[in-house]
């Protein structure tokens, strides 16, 4: 326990005395921490926005005129099941019509003609939003397939728009999926290049002592009694960052929170407070375990036997 | 007086690529308890490499070397670092560390070797005057002059009261009269019953000691006088 209090006193001690070195090292791994907190936050705008693309697609299930309502029923209700299906949602004959008189209101000889009629020429139809944009060519193979419908009676459906629009959900399926691995890719080579650089920061720090080190072994220091400090300057490190990165944040994700929501599709100030104890955890974490690694291993360098 | 370090046939070779060219060569030799031995010769004759063995800070391309019964550079982490804290080292430059005050280097040794918080708090201000420094305790190393370093060296090197006091050119970069007072201070810890080997090129160092003086030319032994002069 002394030992422990000894190794902890010395570490702050060190940093304390430690000067632009300490400096130095702080501003580096607040750039790191900036570099991985602004990684998240993009993260999260791109998923924000690509699930509102997703949210965007659908497919059309439209029915005969006449359609027994309850084998629509029956249908939606075994949609709703399949574990593929987001959600369906059901729009009557009725409902259809007074939509289609809306959107046509000013179109008046579209209504004289409709009027003429007499009756609605509309059937109803279902919604089906799937909970991957890949699983929308299970789904409509599933439409397509006899023993789904209505068990060899004549079928109800009129048409599916999936083949329709079968070229866009693909294209938007493989824009998604290439977006996704292109956002791993980016986050994965910065976080490698910010280790590196905090890595190489501390090293540099550590190497400044490396001839202390050697001093410090040869008046009968234990090995931890010697890599025990850095690494308490690491974990300073790590933590004094995380404070100021989320400093920095702050102020900056409320300029941007105002100025770029319709841009980023979602306001990113509030999902930084929402998310702001997830964030600093991860942010302290990533920090402090930056820190003590970096120090142990590039203490080990110079420890002699 | 009982044997304390032993060398067994030890030869360094630095640059395995010229075997000719050997730090050390052959130096079989005992040191007992309680002698006080200079080692001597010309700059690259060998001392520094003779004394880092003994403090496993290099290893023997060939042969053994022991501290009693231990064989120094077989010895594991933890029982290297156990038999240096029954060793004192003085180094040329010194060595201090240099964001510590001259308390906090002796501190640091007491530390390392697992002393009380009580222990280091009477120890430490009694050593420091000791060696004249009592005024200079929270002073940094760059704030003392060469002197007054390799004074706080000795110091920490003694604090623990070691078995064996190791002193590497401890005289190097001192004038005079430091040079005369660091001699009488080793002489001292000496007569107080340490072993001392000082590794030193400074004829007036050893022939005011006169005590036995080991002369290395080319990583040989090439005298090994009980009478304490220095002859080259």
């Amino acid at each position: 326990m002394i030992e422990l209090k000894r190794i902890a006193k010395t570490g702050f001690l060190n940093f304390a005395r430690g000067g632009m070195v300490s400096f130095a090292a702080v501003l580096t791994m607040t750039i790191t921490l900036s570099v991985i907190t602004s990684i998240i936050l993009l993260q999260a705008v791109l998923y924000s926005s690509l699930e509102q693309i997703k949210n965007k697609v659908d497919v059309t299930i439209y029915f005969h005129v006449g359609a027994p309502e309850e084998d629509i029923f029956s249908l939606q209700d075994f949609l709703s099941r399949m574990p593929e299906v987001a959600s369906v949602s059901y729009t009557s004959a009725e409902e259809a019509l007074r939509i289609f008189r809306e959107r046509h209101a000013s179109d008046y000889a579209t209504l004289a003609a409709l009027d003429e009629i007499g009756e609605n020429p509309l059937g109803g139809y279902l919604n089906v939003r799937a909970k991957e944009i890949s699983q929308y060519e299970n789904i409509a193979n599933f439409l397509g397939g006899d023993s789904v419908l209505a068990k060899g009676a004549e079928s109800i459906i009129d048409k599916v728009d999936y083949h329709q629009n079968k070229l866009v959900i693909d294209r938007l399926n493989a824009l998604i999926g290439g977006a996704q691995r292109l956002g791993f890719l980016i986050t994965l080579v910065l976080v490698i290049i910010s280790i590196v650089v905090v890595f190489n920061t501390i090293r540099l720090a550590i190497f400044i002592s490396k001839e202390e080190i050697g001093v410090m072994q040869l008046v009968g220091a234990s090995r931890i009694r010697v890599q025990g400090p850095f690494m308490v300057e690491g974990v300073i490190y790590g933590a004094l960052s995380t404070l100021f990165t989320l400093a920095i944040f702050y102020p900056a994700t409320m300029w941007l929170g105002e100025r770029m929501s319709g841009f980023f599709g979602m306001n990113i100030y509030e999902y930084y407070l929402s998310n702001f104890f997830q964030l600093g955890v991860m942010i302290l974490f990533s920090g402090m375990l930056l820190g003590v690694v970096s120090s142990f291993i590039a203490v080990r360098k110079y420890l002699n036997k | 007086m009982d044997g304390m370090i032993y060398f067994n046939n030890v030869t360094k070779i630095y640059d395995e690529e010229d075997k000719g060219s050997r730090a050390l060569d052959d130096i079989s030799l005992t040191i007992s308890a309680g002698e006080f031995v200079s080692v001597v010769g010309h700059s690259g004759a060998g001392k520094t490499t003779l004394v880092k063995m003994i403090l496993a800070d290099e290893r023997p391309s060939g042969g053994s070397v022991f501290f009693e019964s231990l064989n120094i550079h077989k010895l594991k982490n933890k029982d290297l670092t156990e038999l240096r804290r029954r060793m004192g080292v003085i180094f040329q430059d010194f060595k201090l560390l240099s964001n510590k005050t001259a308390y906090e280097n002796i501190a640091f040794a007491m530390e390392a070797a697992g002393k009380t918080e009580e222990e280091i708090a009477s120890d430490v201000p009694h050593v420091l005057d000791l060696v004249d420094l009592g005024y200079k305790a929270s002073h940094f190393p760059h704030q003392m002059s060469g002197g007054e370093q390799q004074r706080l060296a000795i110091a920490r090197a003694i604090i623990n009261q070691p078995e064996l006091i190791i002193a590497d050119e401890p005289t190097g970069n001192l004038d005079p009269v430091n040079t005369f007072e660091i001699v009488q201070i080793l002489k001292k810890i000496n007569n107080l019953g340490a072993t001392v080997i000082l590794a030193t090129h400074n004829k007036g160092v050893v022939d005011s000691v006169g005590k036995r003086v080991i002369t290395l030319e080319k990583g040989r032994i090439i005298r090994d006088d009980k009478d304490g002069k220095y002859v080259l």
